[in-house]
């Protein structure tokens, strides 16, 4: 068990020196979150802490689901998928090695939003929450990442427009440019199936204290869906593995 | 001898179509074993599953006495693999990748130090051990993926067809090092194309086809059994008749092709003599004669022909 701990910490240290900076990684995961942001808040008169912890929920959700997709197709395309599966290590492994260098891509990445916040005068009120929110998440969106990848393909472009075809929705009914209460019935009970909402309300609760669900309901909800996320993934690349060989 | 792979009632489905066929067989430690057959026979399909890359669709393997089904981790911990197509990462430099192999196979990092160094000088890939292997030819990717398949100290090693593509000089390193391993009582299983390869390294060889093992057996072995395949060969330096060879006695049948007639024969050595008797009687020269044995690639064509 430690032993292949260990193992899926080599398998992220090799996707952060080959996956970070390549051109599909940084166009997804930094500019897309950028670019809708901005085009969002063009023209509106909102208070800062709000938008900055609506950035914040989307720049984690866009970073975090960048990394992972990569990996499987890019290593299929590469060949070199067949000497880690004649490695002892479980497909458990290497999909935990792959979230690993997604969260901390996720992470990393959403300091930047924070920086200019406390640049623009928001107030962190909750640090603690913060920090804890941003990990759930980012585990959590990093295996939402993996089960955009488990399709036995070797075009990386096949994953992101897949991805990016669940993700855009994703951030219109999660609450991050209305706030969740301001919803009707209907959009409140679409929100709620969106892990993105969790984040950004926890995140409004960090900065503004105020937040629509309690914060317990936040955690759970995030926790929940990493399982249920992390478990579809296994189950789902296990499938696929053998057909790409 | 204690046998280091059992195979039993082997069996891989492709959608309909049957790679592998209930095969049998069993390696034993120190041996090292050669796995022959023509293009799509499933010599890959057999070594993906012996090395737990594919599952098979019936059967099972045992490695070092571990159940590949059961306990997956604990046997490949034990073996080296360099697969059929396969590539390094090319955006990490050699030394890079040869940590990371370490690093999945549980090797200590003071070990894996000493044992990349010595693995690349072995290799000749020393002095390029920063460089991004995407810098590298086609034949330094296959040395280094060897070594890789190395930095665990493997008791059991699989080769699918590791010098094809290779010049001359790293064919032989290759295969130097295969009879090194072998001394080193390290157990080698071989795919390979080239019979002159495996007649030379193997101890045993299997011949499969459409997924079916037609013959296991040391190579001269082999060559026996198809006996009846020696035969003389010879060309004369005018036109003869080919009826008044078959005539001679010892003969088992006679083919012309060009310029030369081959003479199958259990006794060569009388066929020689008859021959020389032939020339002299009717004053033709002879320009060439040889003898020949079954080569392994006889027994190859042998056994894969269609029936
Ligand atoms: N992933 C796959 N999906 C479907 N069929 C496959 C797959 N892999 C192999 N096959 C089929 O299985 C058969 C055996 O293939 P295999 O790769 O084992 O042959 P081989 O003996 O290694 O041939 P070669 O000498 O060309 O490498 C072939 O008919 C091939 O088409
Ligand atoms: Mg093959």
């Amino acid at each position: 068990m430690i032993d292949q701990m260990r193992r899926a910490y080599a398998i992220a240290k090799k996707d952060v020196r080959i996956y970070y900076l390549k051109g599909a990684v940084v166009i997804f995961g930094i500019l897309s979150p950028a670019f809708l942001f901005l085009a969002f808040m063009i023209g509106r008169d909102l208070p800062v802490d709000f938008l900055i912890a609506g950035l914040l929920g989307m720049t984690i959700f866009f970073a975090s689901t960048s990394v992972a997709p990569v990996i499987a197709p890019t290593e299929t395309q590469t060949r070199n998928l067949e000497r880690l599966a004649a490695a002892p290590i479980s497909i458990t492994t290497i999909l935990f090695g792959d979230v690993l260098a997604s969260v901390f891509f996720g992470i990393v990445i959403s300091l930047v939003p924070i920086i200019l916040g406390m640049a623009l005068g928001v107030t962190v009120t909750h640090p603690f929450i913060l920090a804890l929110g941003i990990v759930l998440a980012a585990f959590c969106f990093s295996a939402m990442g993996l089960i955009f990848s488990s399709a036995p393909t070797s075009m990386t472009s096949t994953v992101m427009m897949l991805s990016t075809m669940i993700k855009f929705p994703l951030v219109f009914i999660s609450g991050i440019f209305i706030p969740v209460q301001e919803l009707p019935s209907w959009g409140q009970a679409l929100a709620s199936i969106s892990p993105l909402t969790y984040i950004t309300d926890l995140c409004r609760y960090s900065f503004q204290g105020a937040c629509h669900y309690p914060v317990m309901v936040d955690i759970g909800a995030l926790t929940v869906f990493l399982a249920v996320f992390m478990a579809i993934a296994i189950k789902l690349h296990e499938r696929s593995l053998p057909k790409r060989l | 001898m204690k046998n280091v792979i059992e195979v039993k009632e082997l069996t891989k489905h492709y959608n309909g179509l049957t790679a592998v066929d209930h095969i049998n067989f069993e390696v034993e430690e120190g041996e090292v074993f050669g796995f022959l057959g023509p293009n799509g026979a499933g010599k890959t399909t057999t070594v993906r599953m012996l090395t737990g890359v594919i599952k098979p669709s019936s059967g099972n393997v045992c490695v070092m006495g571990f159940d590949l089904g059961r306990d997956p981790i604990r046997a490949k911990e034990m073996m080296g693999v360099v697969p059929e197509l396969s590539n390094a990462y090319t955006e990490l430099s050699a030394w890079n990748n040869l940590q990371f192999m370490a690093e999945l196979y549980g090797v200590p990092k003071r070990v894996a130090v000493s044992r990349a160094e010595e693995l690349l000088t072995r290799f000749d890939l020393y002095d390029r051990k920063d460089h991004k292997v995407k810098t590298f030819s086609k034949g330094m990717k296959q040395k280094l993926i060897t070594a890789m398949s190395l930095m665990n100290d493997p008791d059991i090693l699989f080769l699918d067809e590791p010098t094809s593509g290779l010049d001359v000089r790293s064919a032989r390193l290759i295969k130097e090092m295969v009879r090194e391993l072998r001394d080193a009582c390290k157990t080698i299983f071989l795919t390979t194309h080239y019979m002159d390869e495996a007649s030379q390294l193997c101890n045993r060889v299997a011949i499969i086809n459409h997924g079916r093992i037609a013959a296991i057996d040391a190579p001269e072995k082999l060559k026996m059994r198809i006996g009846g395949l020696q035969y003389v060969e010879v060309s004369f330096a005018a036109h003869v008749d080919v009826s008044d060879l078959s005539a001679m006695t010892g003969i088992a049948g006679v083919r012309a092709s060009g310029d030369k007639i081959q003479l199958y024969t259990d006794e060569p050595d009388r066929t020689i003599r008859g021959l020389v008797d032939y020339s002299q009687s009717f004053g033709l020269e002879i320009v060439t004669l040889n003898t020949l044995t079954p080569t392994l690639e006889d027994v190859f064509v042998k056994l894969t022909e269609e029936v």
